[in-house]
């Protein structure tokens, strides 16, 4: 079903269907998220490390302006340049002009969610250059023609064998073995060749630091020091919020996001990367290029109710705990980023399309999100306050208005709420049968498809209160 | 010590059996207990789909019908939730009703909670000997600060049999109208729960939150299991023999 047009229901309806997929995000959820739990006992005083990363994250969306000019003069005076772009479409062009001036055939990058926010590959294929990721996850969804469907872990709805389908496949072979050496090892050999060739290297970057213009990159595989020092060319994209002040404020973060997202201590590669190669160094890019995109994000900015998604480090522990995000994979959120995070923030991003404004609805508000963030961002409230924009702009049903109506009317005087449950015991006497309805209700059917329902008491707790009371009173005595 | 009851529009229209379990227990505890008629619903469900007027106006008769209140007393997570974590913000623009709603929020308790932590009872001197099973739901849990407090009690039923829901902080999907909105969604979250339920092989499960007890309950009935669904208080109630 294309993402375009359908809704998150009829989405995840088909997301529900696939048993693989659904059976494939469980295990590896579980995996993460027993690790992450193991990784913060560790640690040791998880929730002070959760505050100081929350105020970190507070105070440098507070002050983004100041940080975001402190970290331009800086990656200027590192002989790097760096770029503003207002819309994801600016980015795009400004990739592509460097590319057509450096005579760019080929280009190799590591993990980028803003990235693919921009629709780069696509982009650039169509000006005949070659993009490939380099992330084994990245890679396996590429050859897939399929967008990330977890933020950390982008294939993580996949299985070895459909990944050992997809590469005997991609190698016009019948069969490879599906063990994880070969997998690796297939990828590894097809990747070295690119890594030799690609005159640009595109990367993500999980956090800019403004007192030193540097760019930090939390990897596991290596292919983020490769992609960063083999090309002639770094170009580095980051949404304008993923900042922090100093180094300092990088351990911080050093602690609690790959713990909160993998359960790792630490990433097995963590680069941070200030400016091009200097003179008599022997490694390291040549020109060194830092895109800042805004795409949607200064409005959010300037809305007190939303500010706090930008606090985001974009760790995926969210995902993980998310009892939705774990039915139905990423895919099913129909955009790039997906569960809890993504049901806050896709609607804000694209806050004049229609389309992606039900996806706050698809939350339990179990809040185990919030519980989970590394930087307490409350994201189940954020999903109220996103279903209290849709009824304020009018993007809820008729039907819906007017129930609410109604049972505004019925339950603000305790005097119609007794009339109104009397009523509707009543009005349900032909569906019970045991106390319960098990007939499909047209209102009801989301309900009533896999559940019994419970029918009305006859008599309800304050019609009995009288005889208790005496009862009580009884007792006493 | 003087307990006024919110028992919730759930529970009295639908569960007035656990409303009485609640009233018995503290009346045995030695509360005085008082049930203000003015009160209907905290508002939730009008809240969680985003009508925040509407929750205004019918939370306003439950900050009206406990104004005099000591404490109250809920058996719901879930409501006594939404007192304490979302009403201060729902009136946060009014000074007045601000002050009211945080007196409110501060003298409301999930029952479990008042009977640990308000009251300090951990032993009701109940018996059952049963195998039980309890899921913790996820307002109380997050929102409410119930923790341990249901599981305290219970071990100190006699002959009752504690095992532990596999997976227990899971949510059972039920989330209000997430249930009905979301259906499908809902309906794999609360399979999932019930294949854990059967899993411990209890005779009973029980909660502190009648919605998502109904939904589970609702769906351990569809798949034709025997497995008995109670309140916390009511199975309580029952081994106290109240
Ligand atoms: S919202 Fe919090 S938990 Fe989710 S990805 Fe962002 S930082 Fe991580």
């Amino acid at each position: 079903m294309s993402a375009e047009r359908s809704t998150i229901k009829e989405r995840a309806k088909e997301a529900l269907k696939d048993d693989y997929l659904r059976g494939a995000v469980k295990s590896t959820t579980d995996r993460l998220r027993t690790n992450k739990l193991a990784s913060q006992e560790a640690l040791g005083n998880w929730e002070w490390w959760r505050e100081r990363g929350r105020q970190i994250r507070a105070h440098v969306v507070a002050n983004l302006d100041y940080y975001l000019s402190q970290l331009a003069e800086n990656v200027r005076q590192n002989g790097g340049h760096i770029y503003f772009c207002e819309t994801g479409h600016e980015a795009v062009k400004q990739v592509i002009e460097i590319a057509k001036r450096v005579k760019a055939r080929s280009v190799v990058k590591s993990k980028s969610m803003v990235s693919e926010e921009l629709h780069l590959n696509h982009a650039l294929e169509q000006e005949g250059i070659e993009a490939v990721e380099t992330d084994l996850g990245e890679y396996i969804i590429q050859l897939a023609k399929e967008g990330p469907s977890h933020i950390i872990a982008p294939s993580i709805h996949k299985n070895r064998h459909q990944v050992a389908e997809l590469f005997a496949e991609t190698d016009g072979k019948e069969f490879i073995p599906s063990d994880t050496q070969t997998l690796t090892a297939f990828a590894r050999a097809k990747l070295r060749e690119k890594f030799m060739t690609g005159e640009i290297g595109v990367t993500g970057c999980n956090f800019a630091i403004a007192e030193t213009g540097s760019v930090c990159l939390f990897t596991n595989e290596g292919n983020g020091r490769m992609v960063t020092s083999l090309p002639k060319v770094h170009i580095a994209i980051m949404g304008m919020e993923r900042i922090l002040p100093t180094v300092e404020d990088l351990e911080v973060m050093m602690n609690l996001l790959p713990r909160a997202g993998t359960g790792q201590k630490l990433t097995s590669y963590v680069s941070i990367i200030t400016g091009p190669r200097k003179s008599g160094e022997v490694d390291g890019p040549e020109e060194f290029h830092l895109l800042v995109v805004d795409n949607g994000r200064s409005e959010i900015l300037e809305d007190e109710d939303f500010r706090q998604v930008l606090h985001c480090i974009r760790c995926g522990a969210c995902l993980n705990v998310c009892p939705v995000y774990r039915q139905i994979g990423g895919h099913a959120y129909g955009w790039v980023y997906p569960g809890p995070i993504g049901a806050v923030i896709t609607p804000l991003l694209n806050e004049r399309n229609d389309q992606y404004q039900d996806l706050p609805y698809a939350s339990s508000l179990c809040a185990a999100c919030y519980e989970a963030c590394p930087v307490k961002i409350p994201l189940h409230d954020l999903l109220v306050k996103l279903r209290a924009r849709n009824v304020e702009k009018g993007r809820t049903s008729r039907w819906e208005k007017l129930s609410f109506r109604m049972y505004r009317h019925a339950f603000r005087s305790p005097k119609r709420y007794r009339v109104a449950i009397r009523l509707a015991s009543r009005l349900q006497k032909p569906f019970l049968r045991h106390g319960f309805i098990q007939a499909q209700l047209p209102i009801l059917n989301g309900w009533t498809g896999a559940r019994d329902l419970r029918g009305f008491s006859g008599e309800s707790f304050r019609d009995r209160w009288k005889t208790l009371q005496n009862v009580l009173e009884k007792d006493k005595g | 010590m003087k307990v006024s009851l919110f028992i919730t529009c759930l529970a009295d229209s639908m569960f007035p059996e656990v409303g009485e379990s609640v009233v018995r227990i503290l009346h045995r505890l030695g509360c005085k207990i008082d049930f203000p008629e003015a009160q209907t619903c905290c508002g939730q469900p009008a809240y969680n789909s985003g009508y925040l007027r509407e929750t205004r106006d019918v939370a306003l008769t439950l900050l009206d019908a406990f104004e005099e209140s000591e404490y109250v007393v809920t058996p719901s997570g879930s409501c006594a939730g939404m007192i304490r974590h979302a009403y201060p913000d729902l009136f946060a623009h009014d000074p007045v009703l601000s002050s009211r709603v945080v007196r409110l929020a501060e003298k409301t308790f999930e029952f479990s909670q008042f009977l640990v932590d308000v009251l300090g009872v951990t032993d009701l001197g109940a018996e059952l000997h049963a195998r039980v099973t309890y899921h913790p739901s996820c307002h109380a849990m997050r929102l409410t600060g119930v923790q341990e407090q249901p599981e305290i009690l219970l071990k100190h039923v006699k002959g009752l049999v504690y095992t532990e829901l596999p997976n227990k902080m899971e949510c059972c999907g039920f989330g209000g109208t997430f249930s009905v909105k979301m259906g499908d969604i809902s309906a794999a979250m609360v399979t999932d729960k019930v294949n854990q339920v059967v899993q411990t092989q209890a005779d009973i499960l029980t909660g502190t939150d009648m919605g998502c007890l109904m939904n589970i309950q609702g769906r351990l009935r569809r798949e034709g299991h025997a497995i008995e669904v109670m309140h916390l208080a009511q199975l309580l109630a029952k081994g106290m023999k109240l």
